[in-house]
């Protein structure tokens, strides 16, 4: 019966796992260590063996509930208790509440004598012990190497060493070994052979005088892991590892628009600014205003309520905040608000992995909505291009599987204005140009929106005016002697609007001119009006005369023809 | 050095002395190795130091806190606690030689 559960469950699932509770080490791993089974967890001096070791039992009781067992080599209980307090673990506590059982092995050689046979059966009674008293899930075994310097018999040893791990296995619990790392070998005395179910290697490496710690899993029996190597941390809060490949580009996206700051550049992406989550560039030769057009999109984060990270490489918090009160951006409440966190670190104070780590953690710790890296330039002072360009393209993807919009900035030198120096540009999303033009004996900054995926945007120049009022947008000059910007478009501006007004007045003028004309005319119409009517008043008075005329003429004549006794006028012919 | 430090000191070299023995050996369970290394141990013990040792064998797997204090790894294992230095032999303890050399019952 249990037995048909164990493979039905054996042919349904992987490996089963068993979960670290470090930081970013599940995740690799596809959620832990193999259950039940021995990892080998191996690298040099001070590389964090017996950190990521005590960090895996200390988690496991406090996380998950599984006590454990530490069996130290090297150290004792006082010691490691002493060593791990300020990680903020309180061993002695954990002891007292039966969750952790630390167990010195103390191994003086020169104080033991060999006399024949004999076998280790002390060790396991011990550690049978320890794991009993606590109902031990994991266990830890710190450094069992030591045991090489101890007994000379290597004979016995070995196939002690293979007993332990075979009755660890049967034991059910979850066992990491810590091993120095050998010339050549994964361990100073080969004993990954006997632990083939994981081996985790730790690297502290030093390249160009920067150390950065890597871990990679060299073998992880019967599971998918990632196989690269990953860059940790171990800083006050303990182990962070950071899973750098990338995590596919599967991520969830959003039409949700956020401002960037400035109205009129919001005006050019569609009208509303960018993505959220999008990943944006600022690229622009030096002093073309950057950093204030970063500075602006972090204070219209704050603005929403949004948590801004900025990660000013070159400057400082405060130089920053100084710098932008001088273009009426004051960024100290906001700070003060806790929406704000600078994180402000010269690119070479470590290595790449580093800053990324860095980043992954303060990004995890800070939650932000909105993070600024400004400027991404030096760091391939502390890599190679193409590995600062893998981890930029990891961060893009960390940011964008998170939905936080991240924004950098890029110094770029006049000639390759349109690549960027580390060639990222294909990352991005929304690239944004700025330039100082030179012309006419000033410079004045000139603004372009190469891309903004997903879109529709402008395709205009913009100048780019910084005042004490802050940025503003202008259109520039356009027209058929070319472009023009700063005075000169304001020279140009003053040449059309007096050419515009010459112009007006030359109409004025000429309207002038109509109008007087048009009276005269009217004036002349009226007057032959005028001459008209006087002479037809001329025509009726002569008209009015020759009737009277007539008429009387006519009484002359009946008085003559009465006088001549003429027949009545009816008979006369006449009239 | 304060006084009952002093005290164990002058005991001890005392015992050391009279040359009284007291010897603890550590085995697991009666395996065979075990009863090996009882035997030769009582052998020596009658054939070198009759009348003046104390021996104890503690079984680890019934008192495995002891196993702990006293650091014990390899089994079994023989302590010399008396007389001073401090000794400890592991193994069958059938090597009668060296355990002899190690007892400071014959010259180097």
């Amino acid at each position: 019966m249990e037995e048909t559960d164990v493979q039905r469950e054996l042919s349904h699932r992987q490996l089963a796992k068993c979960p670290t509770g470090i930081q970013g080490l599940d995740e690799i791993t596809g959620g832990g260590l193999p259950r039940g089974r021995p990892t080998l967890v191996c690298g040099g001096a001070g590389c964090g063996k017996t950190l990521l070791s005590l960090e895996f039992v200390v988690r496991g009781a406090v996380t998950y509930g599984e006590p454990g067992v530490f069996m130290s080599f090297e150290e004792t209980s006082e010691e490691l208790a002493k060593n791990v307090a300020s990680l903020g673990f309180d061993l002695a506590d954990l002891e007292k509440q039966k969750l952790l059982a630390l167990e010195f092995v103390y191994i003086e050689r020169s104080e033991i004598e060999e006399t024949g046979e004999y076998d280790l059966e002390g060790l396991f009674i011990r550690l049978g012990h320890a794991i009993d008293s606590v109902g031990a899930k994991r266990v830890v075994l710190d450094t069992v190497e030591a045991l090489f310097a101890g007994f000379p018999n290597e004979l016995i040893l070995r196939s002690e060493l293979r007993r332990l791990f075979r009755w660890l296995k049967d034991k059910g619990v979850t066992t990491l070994i810590t091993g120095e790392r050998g010339e050549g070998t994964l361990t100073r005395h080969g004993i990954e052979e006997y632990v083939s179910d994981a081996v985790l290697l730790l690297d502290h490496r030093v390249v160009d005088q920067i150390a950065t710690r890597r871990l990679r899993f060299i073998k992880y029996r019967g599971s998918m892991h990632g196989t690269d190597e990953y860059p940790f941390l171990i800083d006050e809060s303990g182990f962070s590892i950071l899973p750098v490949t990338s995590l596919g580009l599967d991520h969830e996206v959003t039409s949700e628009r956020v401002s960037t700051g400035i109205p009129r550049l919001d005006g050019m992406l569609g009208g509303q600014g960018y993505y959220r989550g999008s990943s944006l560039l600022i690229s622009g030769t030096a002093g073309s205003g950057k950093t204030s057009l970063a500075a602006y999109f972090a204070d219209a984060a704050c603005r929403r309520g949004e948590r801004c990270l900025y990660l000013a490489f070159e400057e400082s918090q405060n130089q920053i905040i100084r710098n932008m009160r001088s273009i009426s951006l004051d960024l100290e409440p906001w700070v003060k608000q806790g929406l704000l966190k600078f994180h402000a670190a010269r690119s070479t104070l470590y290595g790449l992995e580093m800053h990324l780590a860095m980043i992954h953690k303060l990004t995890n710790d800070f939650q932000p909505g909105t993070v600024i890296m400004d400027p991404i330039t030096n760091l391939p002072i502390v890599a190679s291009h193409n590995e600062v360009k893998s981890v930029l393209m990891r961060l893009v993807d960390f940011f964008k599987n998170r939905q936080i919009t991240v924004l950098f900035t890029n110094l770029t030198h006049s000639g390759e204005l349109e690549t960027t120096t580390i060639g990222v540009s294909s990352l991005m999303d929304t690239w944004l140009l700025l330039l100082s033009a030179e012309s006419n004996g000033e410079r004045n900054r000139l603004f372009h929106l190469l891309k903004s995926r997903g879109m529709a945007h402008s395709n205009q120049m913009r100048e780019f005016i910084i005042t004490d009022q802050g940025i503003d947008l202008v259109d520039v000059y356009l027209g058929p002697g070319g472009v023009f910007t700063g005075a000169a478009r304001l020279q140009q501006e003053a040449q059309e609007k007096a050419a515009a007004l010459a112009a007006q007045e030359e109409l004025e003028r000429r309207r002038r001119v109509l109008d007087r004309k048009r009276r005269i005319m009217e004036a002349q119409v009226a007057a032959l009006q005028a001459e008209i009517s006087a002479e037809e008043e001329e025509l009726q008075a002569l008209k009015d005369k020759s009737k009277l005329q007539q008429k009387i003429a006519a009484g002359e004549r009946e008085r003559l023809a009465l006088a001549r006794k003429a027949d009545a006028p009816e008979f006369n012919e006449g009239e | 050095m304060d006084e009952p430090k002093l005290k164990e000191l002058e005991d001890a070299l005392k015992e050391r002395e009279t040359g009284h023995y007291v010897l603890r050996l550590y085995v697991a369970g009666l395996s065979r190795i075990s009863l090996r290394a009882i035997e030769n141990l009582k052998k020596i013990c009658e054939e070198n130091l009759q009348g003046r040792y104390e021996l104890e064998v503690i079984d680890i797997y019934q008192q495995p806190v002891l196993a702990q204090g006293e650091q014990i790894i390899a089994v079994p294992t023989l302590i010399k606690q008396l007389p001073l230095p401090l000794r400890r032999f592991i193994g069958d303890l059938s090597q009668t030689e060296k355990i002899l050399v190690g007892l400071d019952l014959r010259p180097k």
